[in-house]
């Protein structure tokens, strides 16, 4: 651990509040958010700091999700620095603007509790909301707890608005299992948090119309530019490359501030794009993302201490998707579950399994890869279950007979 | 057409090469704004209304700029005194 120079606080929070205190400490300039069902109390916290004087923002209480992303849309297109905050049914809201927001470059931070979409409606944890926007262009990093919650915001203010990124950041986290979760959090002082996320500078682009001369990329009457017009199938396609580029950088990006990070506030959460754990000699592991790796972690240290080698690999960031460091982190390893709290109709597995089943094509030295589709619709993954699960992969790994590729673990037959 | 530029040449941010002026609208008309300056008396709300900007007022008379009018006939409806008419393009 590194030495901590500074002085935190513990306090009591929920996985709503300790993301409201981050935002409080960010100075963020604009937060644009749906106040009622589906939001949390993410917004409802972060409107009391505004009503108390606490903070400088704008507040800006709209009247839908699609509306919310907007307006961070239009405050971060004019410089400022925008956060909000939906769930499930307002994230699909939101839809249209996902995709205007990446495009655009906006820097915007969003915390999502991931929770079910209807129908039924159901409000509980699972990641159907997120993974449905995996492909809208959003950084996407998932938490464990509350803490990392808190510290993932901070963080993400800082990958956003990275020159090599600029692109907008979700930070998920499990519903109700985090965010309505009462745990110990350490929070930063305020002006130690305020030096780490600095304040947003505009990057500068060269415009061709304007003799090429050097302007900020946001909207200012000084030097007027116009973002997103029309480009046909001639530009459209060299539009969406530095996309993909700043997705491959924001890999780097993701790893550095995470490691600048721990050195003013300890906590580090592996190396930034994956966590490992027990995977220098594990026979087996569990993938997944968010809260449920806590439980598995437990069970697969129980299993340690019983002499069985397992190790479990949490992906933080599903976007950009880690491969290499999949790859690397996996590939001794003689079988692997990915666990997936979302389906993927029709498709050959959950969308983290097929991520994690495609990134080692490649590779000479392959694990048997199988998919167990989990704790939809805010359904427990209680510890008996994990060991369930290890303990079949142990049989597999001894005797390499794989019954079934693609399990649904925890539903009533 | 001007050489097509690679994606690395391009402004970030969705920020276009050309100005929207570069990019001449007019050849979409079907129907064309026509101006009978007798019956005009320069009230300019087809001016206010023209939603692409091509109704040019010069400070004496109303025109149009046929570069960029799309001819929706917005300024023919607007007109409070019908001295605009809508000709078919030939």
């Amino acid at each position: 651990m590194a030495a901590r120079g500074t002085q935190e606080i513990v306090m009591g929070l929920n996985g709503n509040e300790a993301v409201a205190w981050a935002v409080k400490q960010c100075n963020v300039d604009v937060v644009a958010a749906y106040p009622i069902t589906p939001q949390t109390i993410i917004v409802e916290k972060f409107s009391e700091f505004v009503a108390n004087g606490e903070v400088n923002t704008e507040f800006i209480p709209v009247e839908s999700e699609h509306s919310a992303l907007s307006a961070c849309v239009g405050a971060a297109a004019a410089g400022a620095r925008a956060f909000t905050a939906t769930a499930s049914q307002g994230l699909a809201l939101m839809w249209e603007i996902l995709y205007i927001a990446a495009g655009l470059r906006l820097p915007i931070v969003m915390a999502v509790v991931n929770r079910a979409l209807s129908a039924p409606i159901n409000i509980h944890c699972d990641h159907s909301d997120t993974m449905g926007a995996r492909d809208s262009g959003w950084v996407q990093l998932y938490v464990e707890d509350s803490q990392e919650a808190y510290d993932t915001v901070i963080q993400a203010f800082r990958i956003a608005e990275h020159p090599d990124v600029l692109l907008p950041v979700m930070v998920n986290l499990d519903g109700f299992f985090l965010s309505h979760t009462l745990q110990d959090v350490r929070i930063l002082p305020d002006e130690v948090v305020k030096k780490f996320v600095g304040t947003r500078d505009p990057i500068k682009i060269k415009v061709p119309y304007l003799g090429g001369r050097e302007v900020p990329l946001v909207l200012d009457g000084e030097t007027p530019i116009t973002l997103g017009p029309l480009a046909l199938p001639d530009y459209y396609f060299e539009h969406k490359m530095p996309q993909v580029e700043a997705m491959e950088k924001a890999k780097e990006v993701i790893k550095e501030v995470d490691e600048e990070y721990a050195r003013l506030s300890g906590r580090k959460y592996g190396n930034g794009l994956t966590v490992a754990y027990g995977l220098d000699d594990a026979e087996v592991a569990v993938v997944l993302l968010g809260s449920a790796a806590g439980t598995v972690r437990y069970v697969a240290r129980e299993l340690r201490r019983e002499g069985y080698k397992v190790g479990v690999l949490r992906i933080r960031a599903f976007r950009p998707f880690p491969v290499e460091d999949v790859v690397e982190k996996l590939s001794n390893v003689k079988v692997v579950c990915v666990m997936d709290r979302a389906i993927s109709y029709g498709a050959c597995g959950g969308p983290l399994f097929m991520e994690v089943r495609s990134a080692f094509y490649d590779s000479p030295e392959k694990p048997i890869i199988l998919n167990y589709i989990y704790g939809l619709g805010g359904r427990d993954l209680p510890p008996a279950v994990a060991r369930k699960i290890f303990l079949e992969l142990l049989d597999i790994a001894e005797t390499g007979r794989v019954k079934q590729l693609i399990n649904y673990v925890g539903v009533r037959e | 057409m001007s050489e097509l530029k690679s994606w690395r040449a391009l402004p970030l941010g969705t920020v276009p090469l050309k100005f929207s002026t570069e990019f001449k609208t007019g050849d979409w008309r079907t129907f064309k704004p026509v101006i009978n300056q007798e019956k005009c008396v320069k009230c300019l709300l087809c001016w206010i209304y023209c939603p692409e900007m091509s109704i040019v007022w010069d400070g004496e008379k109303v025109s149009v700029n046929y570069d960029f009018c799309k001819g929706c006939g917005i300024c023919a409806c607007e007109c409070p005194v019908k001295a605009i008419s809508m000709v078919p393009e030939r």
